[in-house]
């Protein structure tokens, strides 16, 4: 049943959409069957897996790797898995775990499901687990922000861990090497944000930072370097990008673009608003044709 | 800046403006290479300073409407005590597009006071003291009343001192910009 060679992975769903499961699932196939190959998922409760969430409390060996997506609550009258609080299972799997990865942004910070107001008691993982049991873990736990995660991440995070034991984090417990740079990195509309260009919903042409709410130049995240699907991105196709892997997410008005008398409310990272007016001022007195136009007539 | 003003851009000469500084017609082509470029300089030097007072006002912790008093207040200063830096705005840059084309469109030389005027409305937007609207009607509404001031006084049709105006124009400003409750 298990080849103790192998580390095993454990997933749990808490209060969740899956989306990080459907993400997992979309990964680059060859890289999703070196995962397959070099790791024991021993657990999944969306995939044909031959144990139950009871048989792997059971368990007596140590998982190497939790992978846990969604929130967690203390309360059964919201959400409950076995007839037992999310809250509970977090920490009985926790206590019998090497590392402890966070797959999404309501792992590592609760999401959306913190701001249902009936609740007050929607958190992350973070919060959710007992100080004691964070001192047995093998590592600080990991937080793969992102709504959903993108799954190289994922991957790339699970082999750093397996073949090196470390993985160097960011602030708040992301990987620097993943959410080191911003979303802006990378974009292919760099080109109109330059020359402060607007730009409309789902087109390729324009920048959509002055209209369009595009956090990419302030938020922390590889989706411009490591492609969705080894193709795209949500900025490249003209959809903004809105922050998801910020402890702040999900905003509201995230499809626009707070202005104070036409000036943007927040600027790029690190740049001061005095420094980022005077540039822009300088770009839009040059007209370029040439961004002015479709890039195909 | 002063010959400019007084004589016009095209009946100024480098010659003129030599003997103004007491200087040969030779060492002020050392410093400027065209009657062109030593006006490009001149409304970068002349924005700057009006760029500067403004900076130090927008750093100060006081309210937006203040900060609005205080700046017509030193506008109207300028305009009393150099005003041939106002009329060199008025009278050669408005009026004579085609030198500052090359090198000095649209914000390139003025850039540094349009950012100060900026970050004014914005800090105001932001605190709640000024309503929301586009830049530009706010903007011009600022800079219309002031060079329009500025006009009145260099044409000497203004019956008081300039700078009893002051709080009359600074109360008009604000109360465009004001939050409506």
């Amino acid at each position: 049943m298990i080849t103790k060679n192998k580390p095993t992975v454990v997933w749990f769903c808490a209060i969740t959409c899956n989306g990080n499961t459907h993400s997992l699932l979309s990964a680059n196939a060859n890289r999703f069957e070196l995962f397959l190959n070099s790791f024991d998922f021993i657990y999944h409760p969306s995939l044909t897996v031959d144990k139950s969430l009871d048989d792997i409390l059971a368990y007596e060996e140590k998982i190497d790797f939790l992978l846990i997506e969604g929130a967690i609550s203390s309360n059964k009258d919201f959400s409950t898995i076995s007839n037992d609080s999310t809250f509970n299972l977090l920490n009985k799997l926790a206590l019998k775990s090497n590392h402890i990865i966070a797959v999404g942004s309501c792992a590592s910070y609760g999401g959306i499901h913190s701001k249902f107001r009936q609740n007050s008691d929607v958190c992350g993982l973070q919060d959710a687990l007992d100080e004691n049991i964070l001192k047995t873990l093998q590592h600080e736990i990991v937080n793969l922000t992102g709504c959903p995660v993108h799954p190289e991440w994922i991957l790339q995070t699970l082999f750093t861990l397996k073949a090196y034991g470390k993985i160097a984090l960011d602030e708040v417990g992301r990987p620097k090497e993943l959410y080191g740079s911003l979303a802006h990195h990378g974009c292919t509309k760099n080109e109109y944000f330059e020359w402060k260009i607007e730009g409309k919903f789902g087109q390729k042409e324009g920048c959509l930072f002055y209209d369009q709410g595009c956090r990419g130049p302030m938020t922390h995240s590889s989706c411009n370097k490591i492609l969705w699907n080894d193709i795209s991105s949500k900025t490249r196709v003209g959809m903004p990008c809105i922050g998801c892997t910020e402890s702040e997410f999900p905003r509201n008005d995230m499809l626009e673009t707070k202005k104070n008398i036409g000036i943007p409310h927040e600027v790029p990272l690190g740049i001061s608003k005095r420094a980022y007016l005077s540039m822009s001022g300088v770009a839009k007195t040059f007209k370029i044709d040439r961004l002015h136009k479709k890039l195909m007539e | 800046m002063k010959l400019f003003s007084q004589k016009g851009f095209y009946n100024t000469t480098i010659p003129d403006i030599a003997k103004a500084m007491s200087m040969s017609v030779g060492n002020m082509y050392n410093y400027f290479s065209s009657k062109e470029e030593l006006a490009k300089f001149a409304i970068k030097y002349s924005t700057n300073i009006l760029a500067q007072e403004l900076r130090e006002i927008n750093n100060k912790d006081i309210t937006s409407k203040e900060k609005i008093y205080l700046f017509v207040k030193n506008y109207l200063k300028n305009v009393q005590q150099s005003p041939e830096v106002i009329e060199y705005f008025l009278r050669v840059y408005l009026s004579n597009r085609e030198v500052f084309k090359q090198g000095c469109e649209g914000f390139l030389c003025v850039g540094e006071f349009v950012t100060e005027v900026m970050i004014l409305l914005d800090d105001g937007a932001t605190k709640k003291e000024f309503r929301e609207q586009e830049f530009f009607p706010a903007f011009a509404m600022i800079m219309g009343c002031l060079g329009g001031f500025a006009f009145l006084s260099g044409e000497s049709v203004l019956d008081k001192d300039l700078l009893s105006y002051s709080d009359a124009v600074s109360e008009n400003i604000y109360r465009a910009l004001k939050y409506d409750n």
